[in-house]
């Protein structure tokens, strides 16, 4: 019995051992392709790496070989040059007081949006009457009144701040408003039947049910008070990061141009993805 | 009775609005003639009208608007077809929404307006750089809607066109565009929104022309009654174009 079964073993497995060996490579050869196929399918976020890698590899090339270099750096200087930047006198202090306009701005833009939205939101007659006027300055292009900013608050960290909370404020109400509205009214009714008092409602009720929307609009408003501080930031070209920008084009030095930059738009991925975190983590419980 | 008491509050909260404008316009007038505000701060609402007036019937504000016009126009036409013509190829198969969509959504979180140095430098202050910001921060939102619209067709509508037998100019014709077209819209619209912003924005930064680089060369000769002159006038023109763009998007859907 035993025997046999291992004679047929062997018989089936035969072709696989013996016979061609150039047959056999290319069999072999295409089983890792097909797995190699299936691995990349399965995780398509290495294929997102070598795309970016490819995007990285081309800017290199036609950065060293066919590009002014007064112009345009290579990835790979850029890098060399993160170090030359930092030691740049001022910058880190620019840098530093970026990340403190950006941490005030946010936190003005959360402690007026939040109690703002949430009086709109629980007040019907209120919300009718205001929203469509926020909405109104919410869709303005508040870059237009940038210049005015400037002359009110001058060039210092203040009228960063307040050009910031200019942007971050508005998304923080209006998100709230709608997670203040989304509040099925059953849920108010048999809270009050039951007994509830004004301040359980607004603890056991409404806080939890506007945690989502609140954390969206967290993230809506940290975007908005940071478009705004960069866009004060870079319009100031006599102090901060506006100045070093400029003085990095003006002296054509792009390398150290592209590093300010990508240290800021680090800052900035760092700081969307706490929040964004912090969203997905206490959303969960629905 | 219900309805009589519907009508009462709505009139209530217009009268809401507009006594709260008109209370700012007050404080404004008075802050200017009583209060001692300085009027290199804030000018008198009157002097600006005036100026308004000024600005609108000499036709000054010509030759501004039609470069941020057509530095606008350029940018969002080119990321229109450019974010369509991307979110179409990749939407075609879930594996490339897979490698392709959090890429795009993740460089859309980084603030983009950080690139305008770069392309200053690289493009020069004309209206090439203020183009080439437009037209990158309005490539996002088209795309990824783009995306979402045609990635998130209903597979059953699809199933169904074909086992009708329709081919793929059909299937795309009259079934894909259709169950796209309300997301797209979206991002059309916001799109537009941004672009808009970019463009006031870079010239407000950096530029030799345009409406935003008029209004800080005023900033800076403190001519200021003018100056808010020409801000209410940019305002204006932004929310009508944004309530024409709403609306036509509005129509868009209705057509679904």
């Amino acid at each position: 019995m035993t025997s046999i079964q291992s004679s047929g073993v062997a018989t089936t497995a035969r072709p696989r051992e013996g016979g061609n060996p150039a047959l056999d490579s290319r069999l072999r050869g295409n089983e890792r392709m097909k797995a190699a196929r299936a691995f990349l399918l399965r995780h398509p976020g290495i294929v997102r790496l070598g795309a970016v890698i490819v995007i990285l590899l081309a800017w290199e090339i036609a950065a060293r070989v066919f590009m002014d270099p007064l112009f345009i750096s290579p990835p790979s200087r850029v890098f060399a040059s993160l170090g030359a930047v930092l030691h740049t006198e001022g910058v880190p202090n620019a840098l530093r007081l970026t990340f403190f306009e950006l941490a005030v701005g946010f936190a003005i833009a959360v402690a007026i949006g939040l109690p703002l939205g949430l009086a709109l939101g629980l007040q019907p007659f209120g919300r009718r009457s205001f929203m469509p006027i926020v909405l109104l300055v919410y869709g303005m292009p508040k870059v237009t009144f940038l210049p005015l900013f400037i002359l009110f608050f001058g060039i210092g960290p203040a009228s960063k701040i307040a050009f910031g909370v200019a942007h971050g404020i508005f998304p923080i109400i209006v998100t709230v408003v709608a997670g203040v509205q989304g509040l099925k009214p059953i849920l108010l009714v048999s809270a009050r039947s039951m007994g509830a008092s004004r301040w359980h409602i607004l603890r056991w009720v409404i806080f939890p049910h506007m945690i989502p929307s609140f954390f969206a609009g967290m993230r809506l408003g940290l975007s908005g008070v940071l478009l705004g501080v960069l866009l004060a930031e870079l319009y100031v070209s006599t102090a901060g990061i506006g100045y070093f920008t400029t003085m990095f084009t003006e002296n054509f030095q792009p390398a150290k141009l592209f590093g300010l930059i990508a240290m800021l738009a680090a800052m900035a991925i760092v700081l969307n993805e706490i929040v964004r975190r912090a969203e997905h983590r206490f959303s969960r419980w629905r | 009775m219900a309805r009589r008491r519907e009508a009462m509050e709505r009139l209530a909260s217009r009268a809401v609005q507009i006594g709260f404008l008109l209370a700012l316009l007050a404080s404004w007038y008075a802050a200017t003639n009583f209060w001692g505000v300085n009027h290199l701060l804030l000018p008198n609402p009157v002097a600006v009208f005036h100026q308004l007036v000024d600005v609108l019937k000499t036709g000054q504000f010509l030759p501004d608007l039609r470069v941020t016009a057509t530095e606008f126009a350029a940018a969002f036409v080119l990321a229109m077809t450019s974010g369509m013509l991307v979110g179409c190829f990749v939407s075609r198969s879930r594996y490339w929404v897979a490698v392709f969509e959090p890429l795009f959504a993740g460089i859309y979180s980084i603030p983009i307006i950080l690139l305008l140095p770069l392309y200053v430098l690289f493009f020069g202050l004309g209206p090439a750089s203020k183009i080439a910001l437009g037209t990158t921060i309005s490539f996002f939102p088209v795309v990824l809607s783009t995306i979402a619209g045609f990635g998130h067709v209903d597979r059953t509508l699809v199933t169904a066109a074909r086992s009708m037998g329709a081919s793929d100019y059909q299937l795309f014709r009259y079934v894909l565009v259709p169950a796209a077209l309300p997301v797209i819209l979206t991002g059309l619209r916001i799109g537009f929104t941004v672009a808009l912003l970019a463009i006031l924005g870079s010239e407000t930064i950096a530029s030799l022309a345009g409406l935003g680089h008029h209004i800080v060369q005023l900033a800076e000769s403190m001519e200021m009654a003018r100056m808010f002159a020409y801000i209410a006038f940019v305002v204006a023109i932004t929310v009508l174009l944004n309530g024409l763009v709403s609306h036509l998007e509005a129509r868009g859907r209705r057509h679904e």
